[in-house]
């Protein structure tokens, strides 16, 4: 077992690029859930309108990538706005429903064969990322985190994005400690009160709905942006139960609560996947795994990194069921 | 009628005309399928009073209350509140012109403080926009003066002790007093309660009678819907009664009081009869 790489890959993998697209899609939902209330399960078509803002101007049309960024905010907000003027005055489940199924929609699109053209189908699209390469300051050989090796354009993703989403969160937190954020936080707990105190609930919502979903964008730009390539089949739908798990796991409504909530997540599920792949590796010369065949081998370890996963967070959520940083007060009174 | 005008104000009959009525309700009726929840031909809320209404069991007080502030919608009818029509206002807009009403079922937020419920409810915050709410400076110091008012009020309503506690940890009728002060942050020309009393213990019940009563002293109009009749009788200037979705009676205490058909409407037509007799 070498323990210097399982350690030093699992803690790569909750701080890398992968992880910052995590943790931007999962604040963006801590804006619709943790702070307005909105249920919204369809997440992942957010992130995923946003990657395919970026990667089929710059591949298929050659834009210059400022464009293609403007394009990725303001088809968020497009999104926002079509869901909202379709579902925000119908009761909360409605959004569940609707925001689910428009996330698939979206997904089922990117994948048709009817839109290969323009999106490249099940194989997706890749070569959009050579801007982000031309602007590294980053020497190409990278650096080495201990034993795990970060390339060049890898850290410079990792660089810029927690720059990125520094700012992103102070923005968050900046919003919310403000009289506005006040009124997104009364919304959750009983929009007709708010109404009654003379607060358009509606706008409110949309609002939210259009700055989570615009930051939800930006994660799944950095998502593929750490791939090199853009394919639906990220934007499935565990991407968004992912985010909630997340959200839960650092504690809901806190800034620092999507940031940490995904390094848990991550290194949970990496370190027992590795560990489970150094654990059951033979070699040449070491033909006697770690672990027993009889109870597990190579082909079926990459099923149990899930299993052990869940099982971390169903006990944490019946140890700590406020999150890392979540009130222990708050948990008191379930309001719905 | 009586040579004392003050005491009886208004003429006690259903629908009756009150000079400066500050709401004033023309053919207002909800149909919920078959069932007729509200009928109401004609109503005038006196201005600067507090005018209970009372009736039955589903008589419509709520549905009516929904109604005129904008939560439910009027299958047909109008209403005007300080001359302007309100059909089709919506909710946060009636608010916003001055008629703040309570819930039945008490709307505390409960996970946020009782300070930050109070400072919900204040009017016009520059810091309640998006672009503005980031930049702290623009709105620090109009947060400075609601917060003293907020102050101010859960001194008065005797909650300044919990300003920091989450509001999910009062009791019920601290919650009741908690939504009646959060109400006047909005600074409303009319308060409209809805069972101020429900689950009140009666050492509370006296202060927010005393409560309400200030509000007409400060010069509010005050619409409460009550089923307590010990309270409708102290407090009240002027009584509503409805039942099953009309108006039957108006007048003072006494008067609705000995109304036959008020007496009919909660006992029942029959209820001096003796039925042994007939058999």
């Amino acid at each position: 077992m070498n323990w210097g790489l399982i350690l030093s890959n699992s803690v790569y993998t909750a701080i890398s690029a992968n992880a910052i697209a995590y943790m931007l899609v999962a604040t963006g939902l801590n804006v619709h859930f943790g702070y307005t209330g909105l249920l919204n399960f369809g997440q992942a078509g957010f992130a995923a309108i946003g990657a395919y803002s970026l990667s089929i101007p710059i591949s298929r049309f050659n834009w210059p990538w400022p464009c293609a960024v403007l394009l990725v905010i303001v088809s968020a907000i497009g999104l926002a706005l079509l869901l909202g003027f379709t579902t925000l005055r119908l009761r909360a489940d409605y959004l569940a429903i609707v925001t689910i199924a428009v996330a698939e929609i979206i997904r089922l699109s990117l994948n048709s064969v009817r839109f290969t053209w323009l999106t490249g189908g099940n194989d997706g699209l890749q070569g959009f990322t050579s801007f982000m390469e031309k602007i590294n300051p980053f020497p190409q050989q990278g650096i080495w985190l201990w034993k795990q090796k970060i390339d060049g354009y890898r850290l410079w993703l990792l660089v810029s994005g927690w720059v990125l989403l520094m700012v992103v969160a102070t923005l968050v937190y900046l919003l919310m400690r403000s009289p506005w954020g006040r009124v997104l936080r009364s919304i959750r707990e009983d929009e007709d009160a708010a109404r009654s105190l003379g607060k358009n609930v509606f706008a409110y919502k949309l609002q939210s709905l259009m700055i989570g979903g615009a930051i939800g964008a930006i994660g799944g730009v950095w998502l593929v942006l750490d791939k090199q390539s853009s394919q639906p089949g990220d934007f499935a739908t565990t991407f968004t139960f992912f985010s909630y798990t997340i959200i839960i796991l650092g504690g809901v409504a806190r800034v620092k609560g999507p940031v940490i909530g995904t390094m848990i997540f991550l290194f949970v599920i990496q370190l027992v996947d590795i560990s489970l792949q150094q654990a059951t590796k033979t070699t040449p010369s070491d033909p006697s795994p770690v672990l027993p065949t009889w109870l597990i081998d190579q082909n079926n370890y990459a099923q149990l990194r899930f299993m052990v996963a869940g099982f971390a967070l169903a006990a944490l959520v019946v140890f700590r069921p406020q999150g890392i940083f979540g009130d222990k007060r708050e948990q008191a009174f379930d309001v719905h | 009628m009586s040579t004392d005008t003050s005491a009886v104000p208004f003429e006690s009959v259903p629908g009756s005309q009150k000079p400066d009525a500050i709401l004033v309700v023309d053919n207002v009726t909800r149909s919920f399928g078959g069932l007729t929840a509200v009928n109401v031909a004609h109503l005038e809320i006196p201005r600067h009073r507090i005018t209970a209404l009372i009736g039955p069991n589903g008589a419509g007080k709520t549905t009516l209350f929904n109604l005129l502030t904008g939560f439910d919608e009027p299958d047909t009818g109008k209403w005007k509140f300080n001359g302007l029509s309100l059909g089709g206002v919506a909710a946060h807009k009636v608010a916003r012109r001055g008629m703040v009403r309570t819930f039945q079922l008490t709307k505390a937020l409960s996970r946020m403080t009782i300070l930050d419920n109070m400072r919900l409810g204040a009017r016009d915050q520059r810091g309640e926009s998006v672009w503005r709410g980031i930049i702290r400076p623009i709105w620090a110091s109009q947060e400075q003066d609601i917060t003293q008012k907020a102050e101010d009020l859960l001194e008065r309503f005797n909650l300044a002790h919990m300003r920091d506690e989450l509001a999910g940890s009062l009791s019920g009728g601290q919650r009741k007093l908690l939504e009646m002060a959060r109400a006047l942050m909005v600074e409303p020309e009319m308060v409209m309660l809805d069972e101020p009393m429900a689950g009140v213990n009666p050492a509370l019940k006296q202060s927010l009678l005393q409560h309400i009563k200030v509000l007409r002293d400060e010069g509010r109009t005050v619409l409460f819907v009550e089923h307590d009749m010990d309270m409708v009788r102290e407090i009240s200037d002027w009584i509503i009664v409805m039942a099953q979705g009309e108006v039957i009676a108006e007048g003072t205490f006494e008067d609705v009081g000995s109304n036959s058909a008020v007496v009919d409407a909660y006992l029942g037509s029959h209820h001096d009869v003796d039925l042994g007799d007939h058999t």
